[in-house]
């Protein structure tokens, strides 16, 4: 008898099916992954399992009887624990506070609470699974790592029977991820079911048991991963065969240095330091990477770069000339071109058009704008040309960029950037949440940034990408720039060693 | 020695003070739960001139009534809130629009002048009121006489109150569920706390809390029924929510602080000193702006200790 089993579960959103009769079964003492390209509907199925969405259509049963979740509460009764793709602590609240949160099983007190008295539990169910974390520590003070600990340690202390991961390896170095496994591996033994999310192949193939894949919100396949490829994984996950990134040689011509970090520091937003003396050279022709666990200061980098974020200390020189920072004005006019992170708030002004999001920047030139007035006609013909040379598929430049799929807005944020000819490119996580064909037509794009002069920085959590796309590759850890790789001769271990700190060689 | 002025002040400190406090404490507990209400001043006149129809109306012993008198009032701004509540938090309205309309609709040239007019209370003097709760012997005692042993029940009970709070707050299981609510109301949810229930009881409560307060004006200070009495106490009552970083104790050393300034022209009149009067009614609405510029500033708040999800409506199925 499968510990969960969901017979033909279809959710909608408005404007998307998000699950479309997804079956799904898992046993007793597995680890399980669900696998999916973004979008697939991994976390709607999971959210649903844990009572925090509601199914339109479709059964839940666990251990052979039929459930109906009203809310979360229902589902942590029923020994359902989920940590989240974006965690859900207090981050003000200690460890120990945020263990005990709505557990109304009256231990640690039923109406007064002593957070305190829960603190030694914490720490032994640290020991234990490997996983310790200072149950004092308050959580705003933890590194991302440390967080999902805290959510798997939630889970631990309510006995969970039923566990779900949604993608928790986002925020790890792949040693954190190993030892993650490790984790899993012994709660499964213990017959708990862990149901494990992720759209990367080798860590499903390396921890869990089976692999039910989603694609389009429909169930694909369900295989024992002792059967299954990376290959086979892949194209079962895209509908067709794919090869998984691969470096493309490609013609350079490096030149003189573009942009220059001398000794740069900045604060974060919550007033601490985010970049520590960072020293960074590109030159023209050069896709340098940077990459990290996200929240080591990489957003912070681009920001500084780009003028959205003032430097504490250290110079910032485009093309042989000092920028004073903290001026997105001046950065632009010095050639310095973004492609944000969060591509639909940063990237673009949701509720414009294509148009009107095409010259966000170069709104003043005289070319669109005579005076005061803009130049709508003007505007019209740069939106369709962009459309069509970036083949933005869309039903006219006059569409809110809201209502572009992540792909082809992207297309939209490329092609305003490189239409202003910029020196320096600031790209970070480009592909993030797209899909293969829309991965592919970035990259393509990037290393023709490169080649037609620019110098480039790439901001990834993807080593795949990384290693895909940079010639060279520093390593962030703290704020700091830990190491430095060359491209051809860099493996994942190494950047994985470098973006947990470790900077000397383990004996 | 009981007349010194510094003595004096003090004493109209503990007593203007009180309705702040009451009122300061119902905003925090409502905005620790995410749940801004701007309609404080509006709640308070409501108190007000419900509190004074009671103690007019309800037969029977001093004491019983006024008790009773005081639960009328809570109950019928507790009611007001529930408006806000529902705009808010079921309706998901902008927090601050609904508040103002709440203290637009209620206040002054509102719904309380309407109630008070419509009732016939101005100008009667009250059937009961709060007086000294010490026996007189006591109130004659040098320094604390005045400041302390003078003062009426609703000031010693509003201590008890901020105890209440900062209690449950630190110690109680449903006082950290409520600061969960109010910090990041998708990992309460997803711990299984109701936040909607949650944000429901503690906006009601804190509206009751603020119905004390405008009693304490129509039942111990004035005491009768003045159309908008309350004279912004309201507003400081918000600002002082900021000022005590959202802690109960400090609100009570902020709402005598307030307490002083606004009584002190009283004070100094009774003395013979004026003091141009527009100075100190105008500090209502300096704090009124200080309030806005602070709490529509996103950054400043955060820094000060705000309840993170203050002023956001929570949906589940949103992200
Ligand atoms: N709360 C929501 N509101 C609207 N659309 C949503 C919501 N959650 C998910 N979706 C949409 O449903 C689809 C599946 O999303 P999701 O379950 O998050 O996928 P995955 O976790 O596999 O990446 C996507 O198209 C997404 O945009
Ligand atoms: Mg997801």
């Amino acid at each position: 008898m499968p510990a969960v089993s969901l017979h033909g579960i279809t959710k909608r959103f408005p404007g998307v099916v998000a699950n479309d009769g997804v079956e799904f079964e898992a046993a007793e003492g597995e680890v399980h992954a669900l696998l999916g390209e973004n979008g697939a509907g991994k976390s709607t199925l999971s959210n649903i399992l844990t009572g925090l969405y509601r199914p339109d259509e479709g059964t839940v049963e666990l251990y052979g009887e039929r459930v109906e979740f009203d809310s979360p509460r229902d589902a942590l009764d029923a020994g359902i624990c989920m940590v989240h793709q974006h965690f859900r602590l207090v981050p003000p609240f200690t460890v120990a506070e945020n263990v005990i949160l709505g557990d109304h099983r009256g231990e640690g007190g039923r109406f007064l609470v002593n957070p305190r008295h829960i603190e030694r539990r914490v720490a032994e169910l640290g020991e234990r699974y490997r996983i310790a974390v200072d149950p004092r520590a308050r959580v705003w003070q933890l590194s991302l790592g440390e967080q999902q600990r805290v959510e798997i340690l939630k889970a631990l202390y309510r006995e969970a029977k039923i566990l779900i991961l949604d993608e928790p390896t986002a925020v790890l170095t792949p040693q954190e991820a190993e030892s993650l496994f490790v984790t899993l591996r012994a709660m499964a033994d213990e017959g708990r079911t862990v149901i494990f999310i992720s759209h990367k192949l080798h860590e499903v193939t390396a921890v869990a048991d089976r692999v039910t894949v989603l694609r389009g919100g429909k169930t694909v396949a369900t295989v024992g991963t002792a059967d299954a490829t990376p290959q086979s994984l892949a194209s079962l996950m895209v509908g067709r065969e794919v090869d998984v990134a691969t470096r493309v040689p490609r013609e350079m011509t490096i030149g003189d240095a573009v942009l220059e970090l001398e000794g740069v520091g900045a604060t974060g937003d919550r007033g601490a330091e985010a970049l520590h003396d960072v020293s960074l050279t590109v030159r023209s022709g050069e896709i340098v990477a940077v990459a990290g666990v996200a929240g080591n200061g990489q957003r912070e980098l681009a920001e500084t770069i780009t003028g959205m974020r003032p430097t504490t200390t250290g110079r910032i020189v485009v093309g042989g000339k000092a920028l004073k920072g903290g001026d997105s004005r001046e950065a632009i006019h010095a050639g310095i071109a973004h492609v944000p992170e969060d591509r639909l708030h940063t990237g673009v002004a949701p509720s414009l058009s294509i148009a009107s999001n095409t010259v966000l920047k170069s709104y003043r030139g005289t070319h669109i704008a005579r005076g005061p007035m803009l130049r709508l006609g003007a505007i019209k013909e740069r939106a369709l040309h962009l459309i069509s040379s970036y083949d933005v598929r869309t039903s006219g430049p006059n569409v809110p960029a809201r209502q572009l799929s992540g792909g082809n807005l992207q297309k939209v944020v490329l092609g305003r950037e490189f239409s202003g000819e910029p020196r320096v490119l600031i790209a970070a996580s480009p592909t993030r949440g797209l899909d293969v064909s829309a991965i592919e037509t970035v990259h393509r794009y990037i290393r023709e940034g490169a080649t037609g002069g620019m110098g480039i920085i790439l901001i990834s959590e993807d080593l795949d990408e990384i290693l895909a796309l940079a010639d060279r590759i520093v390593v962030m850890y703290e704020g700091r720039i830990v190491g430095e790789l060359d491209a051809e001769t860099a493996t994942k271990d190494a950047m994985g060693l470098l973006m947990a700190g470790v900077t000397e060689p383990v004996a | 020695m009981n007349n010194s002025i510094l003595v004096v002040v003090l004493a109209s400190a503990v007593t203007y003070g009180t309705p702040l406090l009451y009122s300061a404490l119902g905003e925090l507990v409502a905005e620790r739960s995410g749940v801004l209400n701007l309609g404080v001043e509006g709640m308070m006149l409501v108190g007000a001139v419900m509190g004074f129809w009671a103690v007019q109306t309800i037969p029977g012993p001093g004491p019983l009534v006024l008790i009773l008198s005081v639960g009328v009032a809570a109950i019928a701004a507790g009611l007001m809130a529930l408006i806000h509540a529902f705009l808010v938090i079921t309706l998901r309205a902008n927090q601050i629009v609904s508040g103002l309309a709440l203290t637009i609709f209620a206040g002054a040239g509102g719904l309380s002048s309407y109630l008070g007019n419509d009732l016939n209370l101005a100008d009667a003097p009250a059937k009961h009121a709060f007086g000294a709760f010490f026996p007189h012997g006591m109130q004659t005692l040098p320094v604390l006489g005045p400041i302390f042993f003078e003062q009426n029940a609703l000031v010693f009970v509003a201590w008890v109150f901020v105890a209440g709070v900062a209690f449950y707050l630190a110690r109680t299981r449903p006082g950290l569920n409520l600061k969960a609510v109010g910090e990041s109301p998708a990992a309460a949810d997803a711990m299984g706390i109701n936040v909607t229930r949650y944000r429901y009881i503690h906006t009601v409560v804190g509206g009751a809390f603020a119905g004390i307060g405008g009693a304490t004006f129509s039942l111990a200070i004035t005491p009768q029924w003045v159309d908008g009495l309350t004279q912004g106490a309201g507003w400081i009552a918000i600002a002082l929510v900021i000022f005590a970083f959202w802690r109960p104790a400090l609100c009570l050393v902020g709402a005598y602080f307030f307490g002083a300034f606004a009584g002190l022209p009283f004070t100094l009149q009774a003395r013979g000193v004026t003091i141009a009067p527009e100075l100190f009614q105008a500090l209502p609405y300096v704090m009124t702006i200080l309030v806005l510029v602070t709490v529509s500033a996103a950054g400043a708040r955060r820094r000060l200790g705000a309840p993170g999800a203050l002023g956001t409506p929570y949906v589940r199925e949103e992200r």
